[in-house]
């Protein structure tokens, strides 16, 4: 694949190709306002957990009473938890009307459908298995890969913004006991508010998660080429290559 | 050619800038008329207790009640957060058992007053099961009685200039609630919980209880309760003592 560059016609292709606009202005700005949002929200979540590090499953829950879980850390009282939710959900509102900007913009411009729909040729074992295995080799993708997403970061892509982050505001509403009183469901088909709390705890570390293999991706694709492209929206590749 | 467009990118900018500024103070003026600005609107955290608390306000109504439970759901562990007063009036009265204990009502009503903690338990009562979640992260279940603050607040005659109602606790400490959360038919002025004269632990000898918010809103150890049209003049202007030490002053969240 990289042997095909040398032939000029192609590597003039590619170098085109290259030059051409990578991420439109509205994805590149929606992706740092989120960033700026997620962290914030990441900070004040562990703000408030320290509060009370310890999770039960069911209506209720408190020292005292059996838990699925409890954090060897100790119980901070008086403070983070106060301004760990304010800055909560200033974040959680910063974030959320983002991610309503970027999915609608995203489904009027086909952002979604052609750069995160899989393709269906992609959808079978062999292809997923081969990017799999690309991944866990840590080899790094060729400029020519790199223009698209492949099928496994659509795939974590995709779960990301229509399966945790809708969990995550799901369990947090099932945590209001105002919007509760207006929508009793939230709580009442997840079994109880300590249960949202703790779904809500897991699904918010498989976001960290994919918050660190994404970085981690994109320092093997090369760190400053990547978050180049995500500001300005061009590769500034082709000065790189010899 | 590029000076045009910079020119006309210029204008443009200007326009939906004025406009916004323009939208932007509209917005906060219906917003105030409507009462949808918390106390503690001030700052970059102010931002979102407004939005959250605007939004909630608009979504909620006086139909929409909390959850309630039945008994077999009562918690057998209640825990509680923060020690009772450990001055000695307080633990004066605990002792005698509230026998001159007061609650003095006073502030927009037409007939101020106080009333011993005999004169609640003879008005009409409700009982209720709710959940109070603590803004830690636990949780109980439990049943309260009380007088509901709907009936108390047409005893006295709350006056229509009538924005808040702020308690005030023995430990001096004091928070409010809107008119919205007050006329609320599961607000209660509580005296008793799951059967029993109100634990010390749980705000005896009255406490009041908000169901549709966090339990730090629930203020307990009621000494005094005024009606005000504003709660600028109080302690720091925030409506309560929370915001001082970074709570917020709404807690529906």
């Amino acid at each position: 694949m990289a042997d095909s560059m040398y032939l000029p016609g192609l590597a003039m292709r590619a170098s085109h190709r290259l030059d051409s606009a990578r991420f439109s202005a509205l994805v590149r700005i929606t992706h740092w306002v989120t960033t700026v949002s997620f962290l914030g929200l990441l900070v004040s979540g562990f703000a408030i957990f320290i509060a009370h590090p310890r999770l039960y499953w069911g209506e209720t829950g408190g020292l005292g009473t059996p838990y699925v879980l409890a954090f060897p850390l100790p119980f901070m009282k008086g403070g983070p938890s106060g301004w760990g939710r304010s800055l909560h959900f200033l974040s959680a509102w910063v974030c959320i009307l983002t991610g309503v900007l970027y999915v609608l913009s995203g489904i009027f411009t086909r952002h979604l459908r052609t750069n995160l729909l899989p393709e269906k040729a992609d959808l079978t074992w062999k292809s997923l298995w081969r990017a799999a295995s690309n991944h866990l080799h840590l080899r790094r993708p060729t400029e020519e890969d790199s223009l698209n997403y492949n099928v496994l970061q659509r795939l974590s892509y995709l779960t990301v913004i229509f399966v945790f982050f809708p969990l995550l505001i799901w369990t947090g509403f099932a945590m209001s006991p105002a919007i509760v009183s207006i929508l009793p469901g939230t709580v009442t088909l997840l079994g109880g508010q300590e249960t949202a709390r703790t779904i809500h705890f897991f699904v918010a570390n498989f976001v960290i998660l994919f918050f660190f293999v994404h970085i981690a991706m994109v320092c093997l694709a090369g760190f400053t080429t990547r978050v180049g492209a995500m500001i300005t929206g061009h590769r500034t590749a082709k000065e790189e290559r010899p | 050619m590029s000076a045009k467009l910079s020119r006309r990118k210029l204008i443009t900018t200007g326009l939906a800038a004025a406009a916004g500024a323009s939208g932007l103070a509209v917005a906060a003026r219906i917003a105030s008329r409507y009462g949808l600005i918390p106390p503690d609107h001030r700052g970059i955290y102010g931002v979102g207790e407004t939005l959250t608390y605007a939004t909630q306000r608009l979504l909620t109504s006086h139909y929409s009640l909390a959850r309630e439970f039945s008994r077999s759901d009562i918690s057998s562990v209640a825990p509680v957060n923060g020690e009772p007063p450990e001055y000695e009036p307080y633990l004066r009265q605990f002792a005698e058992g509230f026998a001159s204990w007061r609650l003095t009502i006073d502030g927009l009503v037409a007939r101020p007053g106080t009333f011993s903690l005999e004169d609640l338990k003879r008005l009409p009562s409700r009982s209720q099961i709710t959940h109070l979640a603590c803004e830690e992260g636990w949780s109980f279940i439990a049943q309260w009685t009380g007088v509901p603050l709907f009936y108390f607040l047409n005893l006295v005659g709350v006056l229509p200039q009538a924005k808040y109602v702020v308690f005030f606790a023995f430990d001096k400490k004091f928070d409010s609630l809107d008119m919205f959360d007050a006329w609320h038919p599961q607000t209660l002025l509580a005296y008793s919980m799951n059967g029993q004269d109100l634990p010390k632990r749980h705000g005896a000898p009255l406490r009041v209880r908000v169901p549709r918010q966090l339990g730090f809103k629930s203020k307990k150890y009621l000494t005094r309760i005024t009606i005000t049209d504003t709660v600028k003049n109080i302690g720091s202007g925030q409506g309560s003592s929370s915001p001082d030490k970074g709570y917020s002053w709404y807690g529906g969240i």
